[in-house]
């Protein structure tokens, strides 16, 4: 199940919904209720806070994305303004405005929307990774060469694949899905639970098949974050070929501008 | 073909480094230190202040007109900007992913961040390079700040969190139970002659807990937490406080232990991991890295306060080593 059905099943559930009483579903009941204010709705909120208020609710809205984002599931609206934003609610445009400013003048992060119907945002790296070179070696993540393995297969593939296929290449480099792995964990979970949530695949079952069979494609972090001309990169090493020999993957790769400047995809 | 595929994992364990940096996090608020849940007293750092009262002071000329002091911010802030660059972003992000960083580490870091965005670097101009981030960082209750190593007498920077606010008590891992022990530890650190806390003290200081008591097996994972997670080091069973620990949490060790608190003689820091004067009438107490830089050369160790010979062992000044860690 991916995070979006999930969220717009609860959504057209509403009488459940309020049986229930769980959670999530408070928090959805929250963000129904939560309309942008308008302009001058904003310009009159202002007026009646000073400036040190507003500047320590944006410090504060800052600095739960990054306790937030370490986990890398995306953040959701709901949620930010029942626990930080509260009753500075009417000025939410202009806090989100400078939050956006100060991630990307002081931190050279981007604060992008990832899903505008629900209202869930991600941040992404502005600068450009320098290869190996830092003197400084920072903490590195074992799972994101797993991830960086099937994002590869992917986009070679064409963008989509079926699961099989994952599971199969998996195997090859001696990490099986069916056994506990020593650095990943659980494999399969790893891969269709933790990957789909942090948004960076998407797993979809193919419609009309029994037993079910799933599908992989890049999901949306993944296309602001991973750079396709590094993956054909690493294609050209590990085959010893030159990467415009893939001639497809090579124009896709050099089409779209690098991942992380990519400012047009993410917009949507 | 499995040659192929097998080859593939060699490589990508062999490459890890490089391989997952496209995608890798690269960026960490620091998590505040596990105190935070515990401060009764607001600590608040002086230069957090003086801007608090600066903003107060426009606040009162202004009256209502909050226009007219928002567009003097504005101007402030643009002027700032122009002075961060890429330089000092990536400086920050690798301070954010690795929360501390030993002053070889930082310089270096700082003329590799300077070359990667071709901006001047001047290799003293390394404390003035993070004044800039700082000035843009303290809004944000974030600071770079710079601190001794006890161990080796080493300059180190680490980031460190101001706030204590409900966002940065949810980074906190630990749970209210271990943060008391954490502050047990603490408390046995600051009472202890040498800094240093046993084991077996921290065990047994369990069962005085309020909150939910901590097994023994369940004490032992917490502190190799503590230590993983760089709160405390640990050597032959004995625990202190990490560089990064003093380093965040000098001004609350401050306010909350000023009567048991000890202070370097020489470089004027809070002290652990210290020599004490045996003369009753003086006793002030000297770092250890301390005491080899200040006795070096001299025939006849002298406390620099009362004159008396100074009875301690006095160690070697430790050269920074290639790579140290911590």
């Amino acid at each position: 199940m991916t995070q979006r059905k999930r969220l717009s099943a609860t959504q057209s559930s509403s009488q459940s919904r309020r049986q229930t009483g769980s959670l999530l579903a408070q928090e959805e009941d929250d963000d129904s209720t939560f309309t942008q204010p308008s302009s001058t709705q904003v310009q009159r909120g202002l007026e009646k806070l000073t400036p040190a208020q507003v500047d320590q609710k944006t410090a504060e809205v800052v600095q739960y994305f990054l306790v937030k984002d370490q986990k890398k599931i995306p953040i959701r609206r709901a949620d930010l303004v029942k626990h930080v934003v509260k009753e500075y609610r009417n000025i939410y445009p202009e806090i989100m405005k400078r939050a956006v400013r100060i991630f990307d003048q002081v931190f050279g992060l981007k604060l992008v929307e990832i899903d505008t119907k629900n209202h869930m945002y991600i941040l992404v790296n502005k600068l450009e990774t320098v290869e190996g070179a830092s003197p400084i070696n920072s903490p590195t993540n074992p799972k994101m060469g797993l991830l960086f393995v099937i994002l590869s297969v992917i986009f070679m593939k064409g963008g989509v694949v079926r699961e099989n296929l994952i599971w199969n290449t998996l195997k090859k480099l001696r990490v099986d899905p069916a056994e506990k792995h020593e650095e990943f964990g659980d494999v399969k979970r790893v891969v269709t639970d933790e990957f789909v949530r942090q948004r960076y695949l998407e797993y979809v079952r193919i419609p009309h098949t029994e037993p079910p069979e799933h599908e992989f494609r890049w999901g949306q972090r993944a296309d602001m974050e991973v750079s396709k001309a590094k993956i054909l990169e690493f294609m050209g090493q590990l085959h010893e070929q030159d990467p415009q020999s893939w001639s497809q993957q090579y124009r896709e790769a050099h089409s779209t501008p690098s991942s992380t400047q990519a400012s047009t995809s993410s917009q949507r | 073909m499995s040659s192929v595929t097998i080859h593939c994992f060699e490589f990508l364990k062999k490459y890890r480094c490089l391989l997952y940096s496209p995608i890798d996090c690269k960026y960490r608020v620091p998590s505040a230190a596990p105190h935070v849940d515990l401060l009764q007293v607001a600590v608040i750092h002086p230069t957090l202040q003086t801007t608090g009262s600066l903003k107060r002071a426009e606040e009162g000329r202004g009256g209502g007109n909050s226009r007219k002091a928002r567009s003097v911010s504005d101007e402030l802030s643009r002027d700032m900007s122009q002075q961060m660059g890429d330089s000092h972003r990536r400086f920050l992000q690798t301070m954010m992913a690795n929360g501390i960083v030993d002053e070889q580490g930082a310089r270096a870091l700082y003329q590799h961040c300077c070359e990667t965005h071709s901006t001047q670097c001047t290799p003293d101009k390394l404390d003035d390079f993070i004044d800039t981030i700082n000035s843009r960082l303290q809004p944000m209750f974030m600071q770079i700040r710079k601190g001794m190593s006890e161990d080796n007498g080493q300059q180190y920077y680490a980031l460190v969190n101001m706030a204590e606010t409900n966002v940065t008590r949810m980074s906190s891992d630990y749970a209210d139970n271990e943060l008391e022990l954490f502050r047990k530890t603490m408390d046995l650190i600051v009472g202890s002659e040498n800094g240093k806390a046993s084991s077996t003290d921290i065990l047994n200081s369990t069962d005085t807990m309020t909150a939910k008591k901590l097994k023994k097996s369940e004490t032992e994972h917490l502190l190799n937490r503590f230590v993983n997670d760089k709160w405390l080091n640990e050597k032959r069973g004995e625990y202190t406080l990490s560089t990064r620990c003093i380093i965040e949490m000098e001004p609350y060790i401050r306010a909350m232990y000023q009567d048991q608190v000890k202070v370097c003689h020489i470089c004027r820091n809070i002290a652990f991991q210290c020599q004490i004067c045996e003369n009753p009438a003086c006793g002030i107490k000297i770092h250890n890295p301390c005491v080899a830089r200040y006795f070096k050369g001299r025939s006849e160790p002298r406390c620099p306060a009362c004159d008396d010979f100074w009875p301690h062992e006095i160690p070697e000044v430790r050269r920074p080593q290639s790579r140290s860690r911590r």
